[in-house]
């Protein structure tokens, strides 16, 4: 499988530039400040009530926030710079698939991601050494965070392979998450159609520690959309009279 | 056999037209140079060679693969190295070669070698744990060369390797080239045209999309220059030379020659130009027989400067001409 090949360089890449290690760090001073916060909180006013709706909650809901500041800079250069560079024109000459250069791209952005939040998991486990407390919530909330990250991730991949400019690439991907978003701002004014679409609607139940299949199954379904959207617009190229 | 087989292919981009109905071949173990100015549409027909992008129009084959139908096959056959000089600029030269080595397909097994084959073939061995971002620009261009050579490609497709390098290695660049297309079939690219006289064993000339020449160069020569020219330079009484010259069979024309001479040894030159049979025999034997002493008798090769202006004026002067034609009507 060649998008093997693909993956390895996109993290040679990303290590190589410091740009994953400038982004991890931003996503852990915040991750690891939100959870200092959000434990503060729950040690002054959540001495009887439940460790998942008083911490756990708040603290992917805060995780969910970093993820949606981090990861359109993290998704940015995937195919806008491979543009701008040029570099592009050896990958579309060299026998490899599409879609393997797709899923190694997307697959290295998810993997530095996951390394992101593999090390926000100390958090919990210091929090263990004095505080007992069950593990399936905060892992319910991680399942989720990855989920969503995937979303994310796609979103991004898709939006990189229309622009050769990075900049323009990370502000749309910031536009349609974030209108995605607000589109269910006012849950009062939407209908239950459009709060099932919603990714941050979607994603509030496995914060509370529940994790449901159509919840994953959407997630799913939304990077696979996203992802055969890029693979149409890097197909574009077959009929479209750019140079 | 033909290696490669383009059949009138044609590329738009939007209302440009920038390959109009392209035809040639390239037979396997040649090596063809592709000249023309900017914009004339040699890298539109490499890119769809290199299976880059499809033609509008026509059929290409590399190999008797189909560049549309067939484009994987055609990938694993040819080696192409862009135009813009394109390479990671995050990587260390030996890190993005191992990448190519595995993209292009290379055998596990074999990947080292091919990877420590190409380093050497390109003079990169003392860079190769540098940061390509950080090397001259001659080495960036060798890192290129080396990632088409990746997997012993049966095609190259070179779009302008020698451009912004320095004479030296312009030369080594050459040597690699003529080496390289003793066994491969080479398409290349370029404005410098004593590069084509030097590695190349045919021409294509295109101009605005079109092929104004597919000759070998030695065609191209007796095409353009039907009358070949000879320099005389003598000393003495030579006020009656031109004359004799003049009446020897075959000669169309004797002039005066304009450049200075350099040597200042009081000589005086012509041109003498003639029909295709050698006539340097009887110009120096009417020399002689004015009593002139004879400093200099050489056939004057004509260039391919000469050739190449020559020919993308007159398409100038066609497509002009055709285009008042259709503007009076």
């Amino acid at each position: 499988m060649k998008f093997w090949c693909v993956f390895k360089k996109e993290l040679q890449v990303y290590y190589g530039s410091f740009i994953a290690y400038a982004l991890s760090m931003a996503f852990l001073v915040l991750a690891g400040y939100f959870f200092y916060t959000d434990m503060i909180f729950y040690d002054l006013f959540g001495d009887f009530m439940d460790i998942t709706t008083s911490l756990w909650f708040y603290y992917f809901q805060d995780l969910r926030f970093f993820s949606l500041l981090i990861l359109p800079l993290l998704t940015m250069r995937l195919f806008a710079e491979e543009k701008k560079l040029g570099t592009i024109e050896l990958l579309w000459t060299y026998p490899l698939k599409d879609s393997h250069l797709i899923l190694g791209k997307f697959l290295a952005s998810f993997f530095v991601f996951f390394l992101m939040l593999a090390a926000t998991l100390l958090y919990p486990l210091l929090l263990s050494t004095i505080h007992a407390f069950a593990w399936g919530p905060p892992l319910s909330g991680y399942c989720g965070i990855l989920l969503l990250g995937a979303s994310f991730i796609a979103c991004g991949t898709f939006i990189s392979s229309l622009t050769e400019n990075q900049l323009v690439s990370a502000m749309s991907t910031y536009a349609v998450l974030v209108s995605w978003w607000f589109l269910t701002w006012n849950e009062e004014a939407v209908g239950d159609e459009l709060l099932g679409i919603s990714l941050f609607d979607r994603f509030e139940p496995f914060a509370k520690g529940v994790i449901n299949t159509k919840d994953v199954f959407f997630f799913v379904i939304v990077t696979l959309v996203f992802l055969y959207l890029t693979l149409r617009s890097m197909e574009s190229r077959k009929w479209r009279g750019t140079r | 056999m033909s290696m490669i087989r383009v059949e009138n292919v044609t590329k738009r981009f939007g209302p440009i037209l920038a390959v109009d109905k392209v035809s040639f071949q390239v037979s396997r173990g040649e090596v063809v140079g592709f000249l023309g100015p900017n914009g004339a549409g040699k890298s539109t027909t490499m890119r769809i060679l290199a299976g880059f992008f499809p033609p509008t129009s026509g059929r290409a084959s590399v190999g008797d693969h189909d560049v549309v139908s067939h484009a994987h096959q055609v990938k694993e056959i040819v080696g192409y190295f862009p135009e813009r000089v394109s390479v990671y600029p995050d990587l260390p030269v030996h890190n993005f070669l191992r990448f190519v080595a595995e993209a292009k397909g290379v055998p596990r097994s074999e990947r080292k070698r091919a990877v420590g084959t190409v380093t050497e073939a390109c003079g990169l061995q003392e860079v190769r744990t540098r940061i390509i971002g950080h090397l001259s620009k001659g080495y960036r261009q060798r890192v290129g060369i080396a990632q088409a050579l990746m997997h012993r490609p049966q095609v190259l497709i070179l779009d302008e390797p020698t451009i912004g390098l320095d004479p030296a290695q312009v030369v080594e660049i050459r040597k690699l080239l003529r080496t390289l297309g003793s066994e491969r079939t080479v398409i290349l690219s370029t404005h410098i045209l004593s590069e084509v006289s030097s590695v190349c064993d045919r021409v294509i000339i295109i101009n605005r999309g079109r092929i104004l020449a597919s000759e070998s160069l030695e065609t191209l020569r007796t095409q353009l220059h039907r009358n070949r020219q000879v320099r005389v330079a003598v000393t003495g009484a030579h006020a009656r030379v031109p004359e004799a010259l003049n009446r020897l069979p075959g000669v169309v024309q004797v002039r005066p020659d304009q450049v200075a001479h350099p040597a200042g040894d009081g000589s005086t030159g012509w041109i003498v130009e003639h029909g295709g049979e050698d006539v340097r025999t009887e110009i120096s034997q009417a020399v002689l027989d004015q009593g002139c002493g004879l400093l200099e008798l050489r056939s004057l090769e004509p260039t391919l400067e000469d050739m190449y202006l020559q020919l993308i004026r007159q398409a100038q002067e066609e497509y002009q001409a055709g285009h008042t034609g259709r503007g009076e009507r």
